[in-house]
């Protein structure tokens, strides 16, 4: 399925039924093309920023751990996440949320959901802080990461983060994720006539009268004065 | 404009009177010149349209630069979204790449790992195709009830658009796979280095990396200068800014696919890697922006899609699914794109519920909000790709309704 070898057959079908009509060049005549330049094994290490969720594939060295993750995040974090990663305003939860999703409004945080510990070494490292992305240092994403695993008291206070121990740390949601998709997962029938009693049929919800929609007409809700 | 000028004609005492619609009706645009050619370069819509723009939900998110914007599809007309009106996701603001800065680079399990520039990537063998983009979300805040009285809010986050580019399987064959490749992540230049997994079948299949929408070079809101095309399949792995793409064995399980963009179900459990839009419509007139104006014969509209191919049918019913009947399909019918339906239908002034429901070419019927809420319960956000009920009142107006 993944082989080059298995991707040519294709290639080839394609190239034969348009022989007749396109250029050589379309005709795949020229592979490869040669263009662009090679990534040299410097470039690549600067690139590749990414550590895998599962395994931690990718987590460079280094380490941190929870005391001074909480004096990074307190500095770059607080604002937006909260002092103990409660959320400010309508910005992430990164804590709590334990036994909540099956609930009516589930609270889903790195505690209550996530399933791999690396892949939140992954997001902060790439994503954070949202205003200035890709300015901690390594040893301050694993502190950081340390500390939002000990603010849901999934490692202790002693807990060292770094790429050796962050794979092995469990998660306590991991088990209720599936990778497959199991859709399609109804099977409506394309009925055509007195499919339902229209008698029966009642609103049972609106959205009249609820005050939720911006306007659709004129300038944008945002640009009203306040 | 046009009623002032009717009115100073008729102080004036002139002939020209636009509201007796006698042929030719003399306006003021038809007895002066108007302005030449560059008067905007670009050129933009008449003014009377200033307020078809893409519109946002405030409450939704904490501030604009993580969030969403709805496009209007109740003014829209075909199958293509233009480009200024194309919904907008962002994670980390809308960057102004510079195109001679920008790099794409392959590596990881590839014999020859690249660096290519913009230059480079436009010298491949170019493809067009026309797929529609969605985001999972669409329709997410409605799991639970009716909340926006809106066709914009309840559907605008799909649009579609001609995309030229070039294959990714070309690139992939470039770099050449090793035999251990079994997966890919994407990656873009973004404050949120957007990254997602994605199987090399889907890669290898009908994956494009594109640098065009509709006619020109991309927006900076669709990913200037180069983004991924995932046809069919949700919308964020159509990764924009696209800078890099590592070939691996194995997926990465990202934060936007593990965290985000997975399915909760009542159990408590949760379902990944669920990519694929399944067939959805949804009537774009009339709706709630757009009422009818007094009994008589009306063409219902509306917009029907899948991410599994062809949109084989399309059934509108009346009287709230308990009838239903064939819409026409219009040309262009295209897989993995927006295809327009018409259903003529004469009002008689009463209550009706109007409802369309989509089949795909494999035969999946779109469901109703009951049935995928007795699966899917009111709190996995995505993927909500139920039959839309629009309520007509007897004076024309139309609400955003939920049936049981």
């Amino acid at each position: 399925m993944s082989s080059l070898a298995n991707v040519r057959p294709v290639m080839f079908a394609a190239a034969l039924l348009a022989a007749n009509a396109v250029p050589a060049i379309a005709a795949g005549a020229h592979k490869p093309f040669g263009y662009g330049t090679p990534a040299t094994a410097e470039q690549i290490k600067g690139w590749d920023i990414d550590a895998r969720g599962e395994d931690g594939k990718g987590l460079p060295p280094g380490k941190g751990d929870v005391n001074h993750g909480a004096e990074v995040f307190a500095d770059q974090c607080a604002v937006c996440h909260g002092t103990f990663g409660e959320g400010e305003g309508r910005y992430p939860k990164l804590a709590g949320g334990n036994g909540t999703l099956t609930a009516d409004r589930p609270e889903p945080t790195v505690g209550s959901y996530w399933p791999f510990a690396p892949t939140l070494w992954d997001y902060i490292n790439r994503a954070m802080p949202f205003t200035s992305p890709r300015t901690l240092s390594a040893d301050d994403v694993y502190a950081l990461t340390a500390y939002v695993l000990n603010l849901n008291n999934i490692v202790p206070a002693d807990f060292v983060a770094d790429k050796d121990s962050l794979p092995k740390v469990k998660m306590p949601n991991h088990d209720s994720f599936s990778w497959q998709d199991p859709r399609p997962d109804t099977a409506m029938k394309p009925c055509m006539t007195k499919c339902v009693d229209p008698s029966t049929l009642k609103i049972v919800s609106t959205a009249e009268g609820q005050s939720l929609t911006p306007r659709t007409t004129g300038p944008l809700d945002d640009m009203q004065p306040k | 404009m046009a009623g002032a000028a009717a009115g100073a004609a008729l102080l004036n005492g002139s002939t020209a009177r636009a509201d007796d619609a006698a042929p030719p009706a003399e306006n003021e645009w038809s007895q002066s010149i108007g302005a030449g050619v560059v008067d905007r370069p670009y050129g933009k819509p008449s003014d009377e349209q200033a307020g078809v723009i893409r519109r946002n939900v405030p409450w939704l998110t904490a501030g604009t630069e993580s969030s969403i914007s709805f496009s209007p599809l109740q003014s829209l007309h075909g199958i293509i979204t233009p480009n200024g009106l194309f919904f907008e996701r962002y994670h980390a603001g809308r960057p102004d790449v510079e195109a001679d800065k920008h790099r794409l680079m392959i590596h990881g399990l590839v014999d020859r790992p690249l660096i290519l520039t913009m230059k480079d990537i436009m010298r491949f063998p170019s493809t067009s195709r026309i797929h529609f983009i969605e985001c999972p979300a669409n329709g997410g805040m409605e799991w639970r009830g009716a909340q926006l009285n809106s066709l914009q809010f309840t559907h605008g986050m799909v649009s579609c658009a001609e995309w030229v580019g070039v294959k990714l399987s070309t690139l992939l064959e470039e770099v050449g796979l090793k035999k251990e490749a079994k997966w890919i992540l994407v990656e873009g230049a973004d404050g949120a280095h957007m990254a997602r997994s994605l199987p090399l079948d889907k890669c290898l299949d009908d994956c494009l990396v594109v640098y065009a929408q509709n006619g020109e070079a991309l927006r900076p809101e669709q990913g200037y200068p180069l983004r991924l095309i995932v046809p069919g399949w949700e919308g964020n792995v159509s990764v924009k800014w696209l800078r890099r793409i590592k070939v691996g064995d194995k997926p990465w399980y990202t934060r936007e696919e593990t965290s985000k963009y997975t399915d909760l179900m009542p159990d408590g459990k949760s379902r990944g890697f669920t990519w694929l839009i399944d067939a959805k419509s949804v009537i774009t007139f009339p709706c709630p922006e757009v009422p009818l104006s007094g009994p008589g014969l009306y063409e219902i509209r509306g917009l029907a899609w899948t991410g599994n191919g062809r949109i084989k049918e399309v059934h509108v019913s009346t009287d709230g699914g308990a009838n239903w009947q064939q819409a026409e399909l219009k040309e262009p019918v295209l897989s993995k794109a927006l295809t327009r339906f018409t259903f003529p239908w004469r009002w008689d002034g009463k209550p009706a519920f109007l409802e369309s429901r989509a089949v795909d070419e494999t035969g999946f019927v779109q469901p109703t909000l009951a049935a995928l809420r007795k699966v899917r319960g009111t709190n996995s956000v995505y993927h909500n790709n139920s039959i839309q009920t629009w309520q007509v009142k007897p004076d024309g107006s139309v609400y955003d309704v939920q049936l049981g």
